[in-house]
């Protein structure tokens, strides 16, 4: 029966993923490895930072990071830019605020514990959980092993994206629609941001189409989940205390029972 | 507290015999922890401490988050990034939260398959059933309100097309409908009155725990072979029955943990799994999702809802009756709540008077059935409504009725049932009499 049921379990948790098939969409997706990807994967620092500085002079001028505190370029696990770094960099950006000029509000150099301002005006979306917000081909299909081992598939779907112009163009109702082999539907709106060597890199990384765009999906990946490495650190060692805590309490039990098994087990036998 | 005869707390030292007099609440504690429980329960047994374990952290996990959310349609999609960025350990609180959610109803389902094979809603413990189907209604309830404040895409347009079925409700649909959602449309005063709520039915749900435990302490535990336990002494009651402390509680708590460190594996290293990407999308009124999809644990009864369209027979001849008063909307409204309402009812609907499904030989294969029509249902709920999907739905959702309405009346009359274990002792003793090695009955398995 229980055995049964489990098996019932696992299926069930099996489709409990289905919801977000259709989220998956028609495009086509290339899985990368990233470094982040499963329960031992860490955010590779170097990537993280190459990342920011595509963001910083390209991405910027459109799609802001209204959800990142500045503050956590600092943190440990993530960018890990050095205080000093953090700073200057934070430095270079105004934002709004409403308690200046009598309550009027007004523009002010931007300090650590601000957000990176949201950015409004051509229409394009915010980027801070756009990693999250995007499935990918992983989808949560299956068992999960999928997800376990290579994440949702947000930083892919970003990734395949930027690198999935095939040059074509064209124009429906006033707008200008670039052909993307990632995009559902196969026509985006935003103009290849990206042609490769678009920058170059201090630590002397390739800077080719594909490079920068798994750089600055990374980067992506990280300001939608900050604490991701706290957070597997977390499951780690919760999993290890827990099966430990299991295996005491599986042996308390077989040896608590014990004793009524075996009276059990005797009065039993002569019935046989 | 128990009908099954067995020692009472004595009050011995005089602070105690001095409280006793006054509040016999140790005694109370006593009494529940020691309760006289079926030697021979098996795992499927470990449900309730699971959802009661479950039930403590999202109320606990769900009282902080309080303290850092912002229900605002403007501050409510940044307070939860605030507490997955800022809080000090608000991404774990958040985490734990949202898939302890999953938690809940992967072992609420497991509870009522456990309830319905072994016969548990039978009298004397209709009270409980009926209680337990309360509990579940209101955790439904409460997970759907809290899905909506995130404010993500799925939150808002959930909130819309769930809420729009109370507006197919003929006559009075409409005015329902703004009246729950406190205006037109999902808005900030939906919001506000979900958070509100979302709030106060926990602790309702945990008042409706006590007294669903009262009920079947009242009764005692039902059982694998349904057989009840002897209890014309407490020597009798003895040979069937052992403590809940320590047998059960400790077998529980292995159990717990056993389940607990999946829940963390999937807490810590894969926490979005089960959710909607669109969710971390903020909620917009002017972009409708490609499609809208509620949680996993709704999707059964999504699939119901959706497999009455208008090009079922049964639709259009009610329609028809009725003068075009119960459209196909409202059809499908009413078998939603209708397939809760009818497994409600199964004590009375289940006509045979064998109590456990092991020994109901046909019963079994409609039991069975019924699990993998809720699955598929689960999985078709998931799917676009169109092409081979709403025969599907329509299938599962018909097999749904026909299992409560026609085949439990009936197999209690047709069937022929096996032979019972004449106590709950000769099972226990049988079972281990088995495992010197003659069925090949895992020997090793605790407490089985």
């Amino acid at each position: 029966m229980f055995k049964k049921l489990a098996i019932t379990a696992a299926a069930l948790t099996a489709l409990a993923g289905t919801p977000a098939i259709a989220a998956g969409g028609a495009g086509y997706v290339t899985d990368y490895a990233f470094s982040f990807e499963g329960p031992f994967g860490k955010f590779d620092q170097n990537q993280l930072q190459r990342g920011l500085k595509v963001y910083t002079e390209i991405c910027a001028s459109c799609h802001g990071l209204q959800y990142v505190p500045f503050r956590t370029l600092s943190d440990e696990g993530g960018v890990g830019l050095p205080e000093d770094q953090m700073k200057a960099y934070t430095s270079n950006f105004e934002v709004w605020d409403s308690s200046l000029n009598d309550g009027e509000g007004d523009f002010r150099q931007a300090v650590p514990s601000d957000n990176f301002p949201a950015v409004n005006g051509v229409g394009a979306p915010d980027l801070s959980l756009m990693a999250k917000a995007r499935a990918g081909f992983h989808g949560p299909y299956g068992l999960g092993t999928n997800q376990l081992f290579k994440g949702m598939g947000g930083a892919e779907y970003i990734a395949s994206l930027l690198a999935g112009y095939t040059g074509e163009e064209k124009e429906e109702a006033g707008t200008v629609l670039y052909e993307n082999k990632a995009f559902p539907g196969g026509w985006i709106s935003m103009a290849p941001p990206l042609w490769g060597d678009d920058l170059e890199f201090d630590d002397g990384a390739a800077t080719d189409l594909e490079s920068i765009s798994q750089d600055v999906s990374a980067f992506l990946m990280w300001t939608a989940e900050p604490k991701m490495m706290a957070r597997q650190q977390m499951g780690l060692t919760s999993v290890l205390l827990l099966s430990l805590l299991t295996v005491l309490l599986y042996l308390t039990n077989k040896r608590l029972w014990a004793p009524v098994k075996k009276k059990a087990k005797a009065a039993g036998q002569p019935a046989e | 507290m128990s009908g099954i005869p067995h020692d009472h707390y004595e009050p011995t030292t005089g602070g105690e015999k001095w409280l006793h007099k006054r509040l016999p609440i140790v005694g109370l504690l006593y009494d529940t922890l020691m309760l006289p429980t079926p030697k021979n329960l098996n795992w499927m047994w470990i449900w309730g401490i699971v959802l009661t374990f479950t039930l403590a952290l999202q109320i606990i996990t769900g009282i902080v988050l309080v303290m850092h959310y912002t229900p605002h349609v403007d501050f409510a999609f940044a307070s939860v990034e605030h507490i997955m960025r800022n809080v000090n350990g608000g991404w774990a609180l958040r985490y734990l939260h949202m898939n302890g959610a999953s938690l809940f109803f992967v072992a609420v389902y497991l509870h009522i398959f456990r309830g319905l094979y072994y016969g548990s809603y039978k009298a004397p413990r209709e009270v409980t059933w009926i209680i337990g189907m309360l509990i579940y209604l209101l955790m439904m309830g409460t997970a759907f309100m809290g899905y909506v404040l995130p404010w993500g895409q799925m939150s808002f347009w959930g909130a819309t097309v769930i809420t729009g079925l109370f507006g197919a409700i003929p006559f009075i649909g409409e005015g329902l409908q703004t009246w729950l959602l406190g205006g037109p449309a999902v808005d900030n005063a939906t919001l506000n009155r979900f958070f509100s709520l979302h709030y106060l039915l926990p602790f309702v749900i945990a008042g409706l725990v006590i007294v669903h435990i009262w009920a079947f302490h009242t009764t005692g535990n039902n059982n694998p072979t349904g057989v009840e336990v002897r209890r014309t002494s407490k020597a009798e009651a003895e040979k069937d029955t052992l403590p809940f402390w320590p047998y059960f509680v400790i077998k529980d708590l292995f159990a717990l943990a056993l389940i607990l460190a999946v829940f963390f594996a999937i807490v810590g290293f894969m926490p979005n799994y089960l959710g909607h990407p669109d969710n971390y999308i903020e909620a917009n009124a002017l972009a409708t999702p490609a499609h809208i999809v509620p949680e996993w644990y709704f999707l059964p009864f999504y699939a119901i809802l959706r497999a009455f369209d208008d090009t079922v027979w049964l639709v259009q001849l009610v329609g028809f009756l009725t003068g075009g008063i119960v459209d196909a909307k409202f059809f499908g409204v009413v078998a939603m709540f209708g397939a809760i309402v009818v497994m409600a009812l199964v004590p009375w609907l289940d006509t045979s008077n064998v109590r456990s499904g092991r020994y109901r030989p046909m019963f079994k294969w409609w039991f069975w059935i019924f699990v993998v029509n809720f699955v598929v249902l689960t999985w078709v709920g998931a799917m676009p409504a169109e092409g081979i999907y709403p025969v599907i739905a329509l299938i599962g959702a018909t097999y749904w009725f026909a299992y409560f309405l026609v085949i439990l009346p009936l197999l209690g009359v047709l069937e022929k049932p096996d032979v019972q274990p004449a106590t709950i002792e000769d099972d226990f003793n049988a079972k281990f009499k088995s495992s010197d090695g003659k069925d090949g009955a895992p020997a090793a398995s605790p407490a089985e």
